[in-house]
């Protein structure tokens, strides 16, 4: 997966494949402590759960597309999105903090062949996959529940993958401006905002005009167009152009983040 | 030219390094020879650690040349790191792994395969004594544990030349020793070895030759002895009067010796026979509290060098 992102995005411009070794790291690291990952998993599962499924069951169904569906089939492609959104965000935000100015991790890579391009791909890479991961499962979940319904879910993963690029380079690249940890409440101020009225819960069409115009150019919108096409079905050529927008973020993220390790660690 | 360069490990002409305005190095000239011990020596803030970043390319001269291992550091960095062995000042071990873990993911770094860091890993481990704490978590290892982990750390390349920075600071006694008893096995087996220090029994002990800095600029340089020889004399007699008197016997034993230094609670008297002295003082009818008798040492350099005064 990791080496197939490298191709398909051309990181090699940054860094290189040297930083997969970086990838190596963490999965040694959560060998030990493989329940932090797991626990993640469910979050969004309790989202659908409680949401999807209790407040559907007050909700009548649902027009998309044309199709009348199920309102827990409506808020799962939602879920899907947010899965990886928040799994490439674990990792590129609160660990890379902690690795950057506490365990000085990445002072002592530098000391090896690798450069701070190698280290942003390894971090980034591996934020993504956590990403990835959930959205597999989750994907496997929405099987099973019955709330895919169309073929094109099996872009579902590949396209987790390209989200989660653009929100751990994003991640990674806002980390390095952190100064302590209370700046990450900003972290949170936008996330939860991002989860909530991404028209995660409801159709876009709910917002009055001006408020649909900026919900459609928030980052996690697109993940969420894009994930509902390819479960719900209703593909359209705008999706290319969110796809574009999470590729551009994915690009701008990762040149950001190698700049300021280099002037944060090679003073 | 090639002989030249395999003799030269490092060479610098006119480095400087400049945070803004502060210089923090200030157009140094020094090389260090293969299988040399070398030893940077000054007071905090001297430039030492500042040097070592530059040497390590980890951070861009902002004047003059530097050559390491015959190559470029700001063109050739991943090159030249590769045949270095780290050793910073503050340990940068990584605590989510085990002692072992650290060692094999260090190596990878380098791109070396596992199987050849798996045997590596144990022999380094054996050589600095952790082979029984191999499978534990790093961080419930005492301070010398980490360092000697951090300095098996550094070799885990193979490395042609290992830069130290403070290598035994913070360490007690017996970490220290250990840790001495390493580089010095180390420097046999034909490591060259460059640290940066401000204990003068760990110059003494380790550096063939060394440079001692002072506010960016290098102010003396030599090996040990031709340090002390330079700038101090053979022994040093130290006398302590009763409190206040120091200062008013000083003028009495004016003459027995090349130089005297008042210090608050005793008399430094620098002189080529301390026991002849001392019978001389004596003769003189001043009968101290307390003497003694000792070689000089590179702390009398270093401090007739660098001051007294504290330097925050």
């Amino acid at each position: 997966m990791a080496a197939l992102t490298l191709r398909i995005f051309p990181y090699g411009a940054l860094g290189g494949r040297r930083g997969l070794v970086l990838v190596e790291r963490s999965l040694m690291v959560y060998r030990h402590t493989w329940i932090i990952i797991v626990s993640g998993f469910f979050e969004p599962l309790f989202y659908l759960l409680a949401v999807g499924v209790g407040i559907g069951k007050l909700v009548p169904s649902i027009s998309f597309h044309g199709q009348v569906i199920d309102y827990t089939a409506f808020v799962a492609p939602a879920m899907l999105a947010s899965s990886a959104m928040n799994g490439a965000i674990y990792d590129s935000t609160f660990n890379v903090f902690w690795k950057l100015k506490y365990a000085k991790i990445y002072e002592g890579i530098l000391a090896t062949p690798l450069g701070p391009g190698d280290v942003a791909v390894g971090e980034i890479v591996w934020s993504l996959g956590r990403g990835v991961i959930y959205s597999a499962a989750f994907l496997v979940v929405c099987a099973a529940m019955g709330l895919v319904h169309s073929f094109a879910a099996l872009l579902a993963l590949p396209f987790a993958v390209l989200e989660g690029l653009a929100f751990a380079a994003c991640g990674m690249a806002a980390t390095t401006f952190m100064r302590s940890w209370q700046d990450f409440e900003w972290v949170t101020l936008v996330l939860l905002p991002l989860f909530l009225f991404s028209a995660t819960f409801y159709p876009l069409s709910t917002y009055p005009g001006a408020l649909a115009h900026v919900v459609r150019w928030t980052p996690l919108y697109q993940a969420v167009d894009v994930q509902r096409a390819l479960l719900l079905g209703g593909l359209h050529p705008g999706l290319l152009a969110d796809c574009g927008y999470l590729a551009a973020m994915g690009l701008i993220g990762g040149a950001v983040a190698v700049r300021r390790l280099a002037r944060l660690l090679l003073h | 030219m090639k002989a030249q360069d395999d003799a030269t490990l490092i060479s610098a002409r006119g480095l400087v390094k400049k945070y803004g305005d502060f210089v923090a190095v200030d157009h140094i000239d020094f090389e260090v020879a293969a299988g040399q011990a070398f030893g940077f020596l000054g007071p905090n803030g001297a430039g030492k650690s500042s040097t070592m970043r530059m040497i390590g390319c980890v951070s861009p001269p902002s004047g003059g040349t530097l050559r390491i291992l015959g190559l470029d550091p700001v063109r050739d960095g991943p090159r030249i790191r590769a045949q270095l062995g780290v050793v910073p000042q503050q340990d940068t071990l990584d605590l989510e792994l085990t002692v072992r873990e650290n060692l094999i993911v260090y190596g990878r770094y380098f791109g070396l395969p596992r199987s050849v860091l798996r045997s590596r890993a144990d022999e380094l481990l054996d050589f600095v004594q952790l082979a029984d704490r191999a499978n534990d978590k790093v961080e419930p290892l005492s301070g010398g544990m980490k360092r000697r982990l951090t300095i098996a750390r550094a070799l885990i390349n193979e490395p042609r030349l290992l830069l130290l920075d403070e290598p035994t600071t913070g360490l007690d006694p017996q970490a220290r020793h250990v840790v001495w008893d390493r580089l010095f096995r180390l420097k046999q087996q034909g490591v060259t070895l460059v640290l940066t220090t401000h204990y003068m029994d760990e110059a003494e002990q380790l550096c063939d030759e060394l440079v001692v800095m002072d506010k960016g600029r290098i102010i003396a340089r030599g090996s040990p002895w031709q340090l002390i020889e330079r700038y101090s004399t053979r022994d040093v007699v130290e006398l302590r009067f009763p409190l206040g008197e120091n200062e008013s016997v000083a003028p009495r034993i004016d003459g027995l010796a090349e130089r005297i230094d008042v210090l608050p609670d005793r008399l430094l008297v620098y002189t080529h026979d301390g026991d002849a002295c001392l019978a001389a003082v004596h003769a003189r009818g001043l009968t101290p509290v307390a003497s003694l008798v000792r070689r000089s040492t590179l702390e009398d350099v270093f401090l007739r060098l660098t001051g007294r005064s504290l330097i925050d």
